[in-house]
């Protein structure tokens, strides 16, 4: 009971600052407060036939490499395709035969969408339009044509 | 026999009934008490070093309470985590399952729940003495409101302390899941951070923490202070009064959350 005005004031004052600190922790070194906000980029858009379970945010990595994140994702009510929005990091170019695929890190990884360069010389400018995609491999559609074959091959052999 | 039998349903019913009429108007008082301490916030900044002292008793004085469950809940997490996530080959996944867990529910919850136990109980304690042995009535007849001059400060130490306490609560248990994870178990702290980082969002996981943490320190240190207000001025009162803030600290932080992730983390729409 008995902390004078000055220790006092340096207690709560340590105390508040430390606070402070591990917020700016959480928030820079857990969180990913400096990939929030405005890092400069550009958008380029790709067309699904079917994203599977691609969310907003997801990463677009080349080569492994995170190089931008899922922006927007509409609907094309003309064509019935998935309407992509990647926003690209500064700094990376993607030429325009740029293969964008929907791939999937490990069997319960994340979503994210691939992106293979090709060998144009032309670069994709900002909103350009990614024409050569793969869409996501859908494990029900997969597990449903293996199980048909496997049916055929079954009725072959029996005969 | 028959009048002996509705005698005593008519006494039960008269005491559930006496017993609502009660509990309803102990919650008027409550709400009436809640507007009155808000009423002075003025009053606690006015006079900061009032409430730089209660930062001092509610937060300073819980801040090794609060580290060393935070270490040890971080440790846990990292081993429990881990023993599950190898089974599924996910085992870089551990920063993030351990972030995520401490910045949006265990952080807040149980800083929330210590900090009534250390910080809660002591603030009721305090103003139930203070009113039992006749401080506040000498207050009011010196013309010192008790509210304005013991309540309001109580009020926002806790208030203030509470967000900060839960962050470092979360902090020391990330650091815990590191040591655990990186040092003794050898996951590649690359993965460690850069998954954690990914996954875990500044505005969705991190303020939303705040937010529950915020929420509580105005909960427990609301219940607190009413409780030790409210106490019967006897010694037994104040026993009662103190158990009362942690009973109703912890179950309000445990309803309180529900609700909040309700409206914060549903994954469905």
């Amino acid at each position: 009971m008995n902390v004078n005005r000055t220790a006092l004031d340096l207690w709560v004052g340590a105390f508040v600052a430390i606070g402070v600190g591990a917020i700016l922790f959480l928030a820079l070194k857990v969180g990913n407060l400096v990939s929030i906000g405005s890092t400069p980029g550009y958008r380029i858009e790709a067309r699904f036939d079917n994203i599977g379970g691609l969310k907003l945010r997801a990463p677009a990595k080349a080569a492994g490499v995170v190089v931008g994140r899922v922006e927007r994702i509409r609907l094309d009510p003309a064509t019935y395709q998935a309407v992509v929005t990647i926003k690209i990091d500064h700094g990376y170019e993607f030429t325009t035969d740029t293969i964008a695929s929907i791939l999937t890190s490990g069997l319960l990884g994340e979503v994210y969408i691939g992106l293979d360069a090709g060998g144009d010389s032309k670069m994709l400018p900002d909103g350009g339009k990614l024409t050569k995609t793969q869409s996501a491999v859908i494990l029900e559609k997969l597990i449903g044509q293996f199980l048909v074959d496997k049916a055929a091959s079954a009725n072959g052999s029996g005969k | 026999m028959l009048s002996a039998v509705a005698n005593g349903v008519a006494d039960v019913l008269r005491r559930l009934g006496g017993g609502a009429f009660a509990a309803i108007g102990r919650l008027g008082y409550a709400t009436r008490f809640c507007v009155a301490v808000a009423l002075e916030t003025p009053a606690a900044f006015a006079r900061l070093h009032l409430t730089l002292r209660e930062i001092y008793f509610s937060g300073v004085l819980s801040l090794i309470i609060i580290l060393v469950s935070g270490l040890f809940v971080g440790m846990v997490l990292a081993l429990q985590g881990y023993d599950v996530l190898q089974r599924y080959g996910a085992d870089e996944s551990l920063g993030v399952l351990v972030a995520l867990s401490l910045v949006r529910e265990l952080g807040p919850v149980v800083a929330g729940l210590l900090f009534a136990s250390r910080a809660g109980s002591a603030i009721t304690a305090e103003i139930g003495l203070m009113k039992a042995t006749e401080q506040l009535s000498a207050m009011e007849m010196m013309a010192v409101d008790p509210l304005a001059r013991v309540v309001a400060p109580r009020f926002w130490g806790g208030v203030i302390s509470m967000p900060l306490l839960a962050a470092l609560f979360s902090t020391m248990g990330v650091f815990g899941a590191y040591l655990v994870g990186v040092r003794l178990i050898d996951i590649d702290p690359g993965a460690f951070w850069g998954n954690m980082k990914a996954a875990v969002d500044f505005r969705y996981d991190i303020v939303n923490g705040i937010i529950k943490s915020f929420v509580f320190g105005i909960a427990v240190s609301l219940i607190a202070v009413f409780e030790g207000y409210d106490a019967k001025p006897t010694a037994e009162g104040v026993s009662t009064a103190t158990t009362r803030t942690v009973v109703e600290s912890s179950l309000a932080i445990l309803a309180l959350d529900f609700v909040l992730t309700v409206f914060m983390f549903r994954g469905f729409t």
